[in-house]
C-alpha cells in the first residue's frame, strides 16, 4: 500500500512538472488531465471517495473540456482573422 | 538532519503537496502564456486540497460512510476536510471558467496569448 | 444609447434583444487610440527604459523564479515538519465537532454518507453559496462571451465535421445513455454512498457535452435553450434557498419536525437531502453544459 502511494505521488509530481515544461499546449492539457486522474485515485486511497468521484468528473472531465474548447476557439478566431486579412489583397 | 528527513518521510503527502504548490506557483510566475498560467493556478489549487485531505486521514479507519449502524467516531476518518474540499473544487472550476472566458476575450482583442505582447500592444495603443 | 425606462429595458433583456456586450464591445473595439491624460512624468524615457529593462529582466526572470520556488519549498517544508504526523489518531483536527458529526449525524439527518449530511444539512449555507458562485461564474462568462460581432447564423464547423465521423457518433450513441444514467445514480445515491449533487451534476453535464459534440448543438437546443435553461436554474436555486431559509428561521433543526429523517439506508430517506441534491445536480449539469455551449458557439 505504501509503495502504491509513493508511486502515485511520484507520478503526480512528474505530471505536474511536465505539464509546466511542455511547450505544446494540447499536450500540456492532456497531461493535466492525467494529473487530475492520479489525484482522484490518491483521494480514493486517502479514504475520501466523495472527493475522488468529484475530482474525476470535474477536474479530469469538465476543466479539461473547457481548456480544449478554449484552444479550439482560439484557433477558430486566428483562422477567421487570417481569412479576413487574405480577402482584401 | 536525519530527524528532519524522518519527519518529512512520515508526512510524505504533505511534502508532495508542497512541491506541487511550488511548481504551480513558479508556472504562474514564469510562463508568459495565459493558458499555462491558468493550468498552474489549477495545480496550486489541487495541491492545497491534497494537503487538506491528508490532514483528515487517520490510519486504519474507514471512509466516512456509516456501515451497519456503527456510529462510533473512532472507526471513521475525519469527514470535515472532505466536505470543505468538495466546496473548493467546484469554486476552482468556476474561477477557471471565468479566467478562460477572459483569455478568449483578450485573444480576440490583441491576437496573442503572450502576456508581454498583450502588454506591449496595449501600451502602444494608449500612446505611452 | 437612448435612455429608456427600466421596465422596458428589463423586458428587452428577457426577450434577448438587449445586447449585454454591445456597450463593452463598442468601447473595446474603438479604432482611434485612446487619449490618456498627460502624466507629469515625460513619456519617452519610460518607453526606452522599459524596452531595455524587459530584455535584461527576461534573462534573469527564470533564475529568479526558480530561486523563489526553492526558497518557498524550503520554508514550507520547515512548516511541514511541525505538522502533526500523517495518519495519527490524536490530531487536533479530529475534535469534538467532527465526533459529533459522525456520532449523531445519521440519527439527526438520516444520511448514511456523513459528508453529504455535513455539507447539505449542518453546513448547507456553504453549499448554497457555492451554487450561487457557480451560477455567478456562468453569468460572468455569459457577459464576456456573448458574441457581439460574431455572426451567430454561421454553423459551428467543428461539430458539423465531427458529426460525419462514424466512430464518434457510434461511441456517443452507446455511451451517452450510460453516462447520464450513471450521473442520475450518483445524484440519487448522494446520501447513501460516495457522490452527491456536484459530482452527479458534473457527470450529467459531461454526458450532455458528449451528446452535443457527437450530434451537433442544434439538436441539443431543442431540449436546452436559453429560456428553459434560465427557468431550470431559477427554479432549482429558488427551491434550494427557500427550503434552507425555512430551516434557518426555525432554528437549525426545525426541518426535522416536518420532514422526518426516515429509515437510514433507504433511497427515500434523509429528509431534505435528496431533493437538495437533485436541485444542486440540476444547476450544476445545466451550468456545465452552458459553459461548454458558450465557449463553443458564443451562445446557449
Amino acid at each position: 500500500m505504501e509503495y502504491f502511494e509513493l508511486l502515485l505521488l511520484g507520478l503526480l509530481v512528474i505530471c505536474g512538472i511536465s505539464t509546466c515544461l511542455t511547450k505544446n499546449l494540447l499536450a500540456s492539457i492532456v497531461i493535466f488531465m492525467a494529473y487530475s486522474l492520479i489525484m482522484s485515485i490518491l483521494w480514493a486511497l486517502l479514504k475520501a471517495p466523495d472527493l475522488a468521484v468529484t475530482e474525476a468528473a470535474v477536474g479530469a472531465g469538465i476543466s479539461s473540456v473547457l481548456l480544449f474548447i478554449t484552444l479550439k476557439k482560439l484557433r477558430d478566431i486566428r483562422r477567421k482573422e487570417q481569412d479576413e486579412t487574405k480577402k482584401p489583397s | 538532519m536525519a530527524e528532519f528527513f524522518g519527519r518529512l518521510w512520515e508526512s510524505r503527502i504533505a511534502v508532495a503537496a508542497v512541491v506541487l504548490f511550488a511548481v504551480g506557483f513558479v508556472t504562474l510566475l514564469l510562463h508568459r502564456n495565459l493558458l499555462k498560467k491558468i493550468i498552474g493556478l489549477n495545480i496550486m489549487d489541487t495541491a492545497a486540497y491534497l494537503l487538506l485531505t491528508s490532514l483528515g486521514y487517520i490510519e486504519d479507519r474507514l471512509s466516512p460512510i456509516i456501515r451497519n449502524g456503527d456510529v462510533d467516531p473512532s472507526h471513521y476518518v475525519n469527514p470535515l476536510p472532505a466536505g470543505l474540499v468538495l466546496t473548493g473544487i467546484v469554486v476552482s472550476v468556476s474561477v477557471t471558467a471565468v479566467m478562460l472566458a477572459l483569455t478568449v476575450r483578450l485573444y480576440r482583442r490583441y491576437h496573442s496569448l503572450n502576456l508581454d505582447e498583450i502588454y506591449a500592444t496595449a501600451q502602444k495603443e494608449h500612446g505611452v | 444609447m437612448k435612455r429608456k425606462n427600466l421596465l422596458e429595458r428589463f423586458r428587452e433583456w428577457d426577450e434577448d434583444r438587449f445586447d449585454l456586450t454591445a456597450m463593452t464591445a463598442g468601447e473595446l473595439h474603438r479604432k482611434e487610440p485612446v487619449k490618456v491624460q498627460k502624466s507629469p512624468i515625460p513619456d519617452r524615457p519610460v518607453e526606452r527604459l522599459a524596452e531595455g529593462e524587459t530584455r535584461a529582466f527576461r534573462r534573469i526572470f527564470p533564475v529568479l523564479a526558480a530561486v523563489l520556488g526553492v526558497v518557498m519549498i524550503t520554508f514550507l517544508l520547515m512548516t511541514v515538519v511541525d505538522l502533526p504526523p500523517f495518519g495519527a489518531a490524536d490530531v487536533p483536527s479530529d475534535n469534538e465537532v467532527v465526533r459529533r458529526y459522525v456520532a449523531d449525524g445519521m440519527r439527526e439527518t438520516g444520511a448514511v454518507n456523513v459528508v453529504a449530511g455535513v455539507i447539505l444539512d449542518y453546513r448547507a449555507f456553504d453549499t448554497l453559496g457555492e451554487s450561487h458562485v457557480l451560477y455567478t461564474a456562468l453569468t460572468a462568462v455569459l457577459i464576456l462571451l456573448l458574441s457581439a460581432g460574431e455572426p451567430s447564423a454561421k454553423k459551428d464547423v467543428g461539430s458539423e465535421l465531427l458529426h460525419r465521423d462514424g466512430i464518434v457518433t457510434m461511441t456517443a450513441s452507446v455511451l451517452v445513455p450510460i453516462v447520464i444514467l450513471f450521473g442520475v445514480y450518483i445524484i440519487l445515491n448522494g446520501h447513501l454512498g460516495p457522490g452527491g449533487g456536484f459530482s452527479g451534476g458534473a457527470v450529467i453535464g459531461a454526458g450532455l457535452i458528449l451528446y452535443a459534440i457527437a450530434f451537433g448543438s442544434s439538436r441539443m437546443e431543442r431540449i436546452l435553450n436559453l429560456r428553459s435553461f434560465r427557468v431550470i436554474c431559477l427554479v432549482a436555486l429558488c427551491f434550494y434557498s427557500l427550503s434552507k431559509c425555512y430551516s434557518f428561521f426555525c432554528g437549525a433543526n426545525g426541518l426535522h419536525t416536518v420532514f422526518s429523517p426516515g429509515v437510514p439506508g433507504r433511497i427515500l430517506s434523509a429528509g431534505l437531502i435528496l431533493p437538495l441534491n437533485i436541485a444542486v445536480g440540476t444547476v450544476v449539469a445545466c451550468t456545465m453544459y452552458g459553459l461548454y455551449s458558450l465557449f463553443q458557439r458564443g451562445r446557449i
